[in-house]
């Protein structure tokens, strides 16, 4: 076993989903498959290797400290579930 | 001869003669999406009224002279792009309703061209998927086969070109999203190198392998699309300022003297016998041309499907974490407190593919976990970009099939995911070196499914990709056949 039910469960409330029993099980089985044809990558002598992060060598990009035209208030307002007074609403977070 | 069933190249001569109308073509396009649409089911949604308007202008453009090679062609997107005004799903319910403020630097581009838009075509959810099935909106039948998948994620791009819904399309390939379903459509599909095309506007999936490309009906019209989205965007810093050629001026060039290599990784058991079969009459194909075939090896071809099922999700995971339903996006109604809403909305927005790539990139990237598996999967990575780059020292393309088998049922292999993974067993390495590569028609089953070969290049040698492409596509004596829809 790579991943345990209780496992799956913690790793979904870190990615902030809630998984019905049912999904855990199923989710269980189908990810220790998956990782477990991973172990495939246990075979690769990769000491000293640079890991790779980009596909091509990219150096940092700057551009000029100049303001820009942007949406707006009202545009970036325009597909908020929820939202007044040029503020997103979400629920209650202080108790 | 219908309009909607010629190429960008033909209708543009006509265009230019004044024998026909961007109105007209449009016309044709909408009249064959009533006649077929219910059963392909290529898009999600439909814009016609714009593109009338958007042909009419593309006319008065064309009277006066002006215009370029797609003014007032129809052009479908895949429903990734963001289009400013026109709902862009991504294939999910938690962008159901989700109304871009801007345009996507490509659909700019063409727009800026004349392009005329017919719509959004369908797609796995956020582009996860080989098969169009993951979509909120329904699954995508194969032209060629109904019964079948068209491939994917960018099923409905592909069927759209191949039922003739559309003259060209724009697709996304992050493992192979664009080649493998204009392989298993019949219609050729290219994925520009990483950061040849600007991803501004593309909701992200995984941002190190993401790249916009066209599927087309033939090469020549994959050039034309490749000059006109091709370039540097200071809105997505990994573009490359790099020139771009006029990727026309090679269709012409013979490729007497090439070298093509031939992955021994590539050509092992699992490969369907008639994808072998016409493979090998491509090569002989290519060697009359006077190009040459030597043996190569990509040794790390094995860790590919592991590699990017690690990194892929990784990303994925962390790009897909902005949806929590307080900016934009769908949000459930009924969340008690705010974590709550996020669980809640997170659960019922996502589908099963979805929810599974973010749980393998989220334990990939856990305290505990990441040496194990993102940091050893970037460590290998490297390994296989560095077995392309030698191989480019010896060959001018790499030749490959483009899929394992034809097009397989639909809901085979919905149940086992593991299967569904390896069948992007061809394409993925290219996303992960960076590296370009085009799927081009070069066949057909006994049953009448259309097979794709594959070609890579070097890092920024499109050119060589649509050189090879169009000189195969000209000798190739494959007949030119159409799905019976």
């Amino acid at each position: 076993m790579k991943i345990t039910t209780q496992e799956v469960g913690y790793v979904a409330h870190l990615a902030r989903l809630d998984l019905s029993e049912d999904e855990k099980g199923t989710l269980t089985s189908q990810l220790n498959n998956i990782l477990m044809y991973m172990d495939i990558l246990n075979g690769v002598d990769t000491e000293g290797i640079q890991p790779m992060t980009h596909a091509i060598s990219l150096g940092n990009v700057f551009r000029n400290d100049t303001e820009e035209k942007s949406i707006g208030v009202e545009m970036a307002l325009a597909n908020a579930p929820e939202g007044e007074m040029g503020f997103f609403g979400v629920p209650k977070i202080i108790e | 001869m219908e309009l909607n069933r010629l190429t960008i190249h033909e209708l543009q001569e006509r265009l230019r003669d004044g024998t026909i109308t961007s109105v007209e073509i449009t016309e044709s396009v909408y009249r064959r999406i009533a006649s077929v649409e219910d059963r392909v089911h290529a898009y999600i949604t439909l814009t016609q009224e714009a593109a009338t308007e958007q042909a009419r202008a593309a006319d008065r453009r064309i009277q006066e002279g002006a215009g370029g090679a797609l003014t007032g062609i129809p052009i479908a997107l895949k429903d990734v792009l963001s289009t400013q005004g026109v709902r862009t799903t991504c294939g999910s319910r938690t962008l159901e309703n989700f109304i871009p403020p801007y345009d996507a630097t490509v659909v700019k581009k063409l727009k800026d061209a004349g392009a005329v838009f017919v719509g959004k075509t369908n797609m796995d959810e956020f582009a996860m998927g080989s098969s169009t099935e993951t979509s909120r909106f329904g699954i995508t039948k194969n032209p060629w086969d109904l019964e079948r998948i068209p491939g994917g994620s960018s099923g409905g791009s592909a069927a759209a070109v191949a039922a003739d819904e559309c003259i060209a399309s724009l697709g996304t390939d992050t493992g192979g999203s664009i080649r493998q379903p204009a392989a298993l459509c019949g219609v050729v599909g290219l994925k520009p190198t990483y950061g040849r095309v600007s991803r501004f506007g593309l909701v992200a999936f995984a941002s190190s392998l993401d790249q916009i490309g066209p599927i087309t009906k033939d090469v020549e019209d994959c050039a034309i699309m490749m000059n006109a989205i091709c370039g540097h965007d200071p809105q997505d810093s990994t573009s490359v300022p790099t020139e771009v050629p006029d990727y026309r001026t090679c269709l012409s060039r013979d490729i007497e003297g090439w070298t093509i290599g031939i992955p021994k990784e590539y050509f092992v058991e699992g490969v369907d016998p008639e994808i072998r079969a016409s493979i090998d009459t491509a090569i002989k194909t290519l060697e009359g041309l006077g190009a040459r075939c030597l043996d190569i090896s990509l040794p790390h071809t094995e860790y590919c499907i592991a590699t990017y099922y690690i990194i892929a999700p990784s990303e994925a995971s962390s790009n897909l974490a902005r949806y929590d339903g307080v900016r934009y996006g769908f949000r459930a109604p009924d969340g008690e407190n705010l974590l709550d809403m996020y669980k809640k909305t997170r659960s019922s927005g996502f589908g099963a593919e979805v929810k599974r790539r973010i749980m393998i990139g989220t334990y990939s990237l856990s305290s505990g976990y990441y040496d194990a598996y993102y940091k050893k999967a970037s460590q290998v990575r490297a390994l296989i970009r560095d077995d392309f780059d030698r191989a480019f020292t010896k060959c001018d393309v790499i030749l490959t099939p483009a899929t394992p088998t034809p097009a397989f049922r639909i809901g085979e292999k919905m149940d086992d995911p593991l299967q569904m993974y390896l069948y992007d067993i061809f394409t993925l390495s290219a996303n992960l070196a960076g590296v370009p590569g085009i799927s081009v028609p070069c066949g057909y089953t006994k049953g009448g499914l259309p097979l794709g070969v594959q070609f890579m290049a070097g890092h920024f040698q499109e050119e060589k990709l649509l050189q090879i492409a169009s000189a195969y596509e000209k000798n190739s004596d494959k007949e030119k056949r159409t799905p019976d829809l």
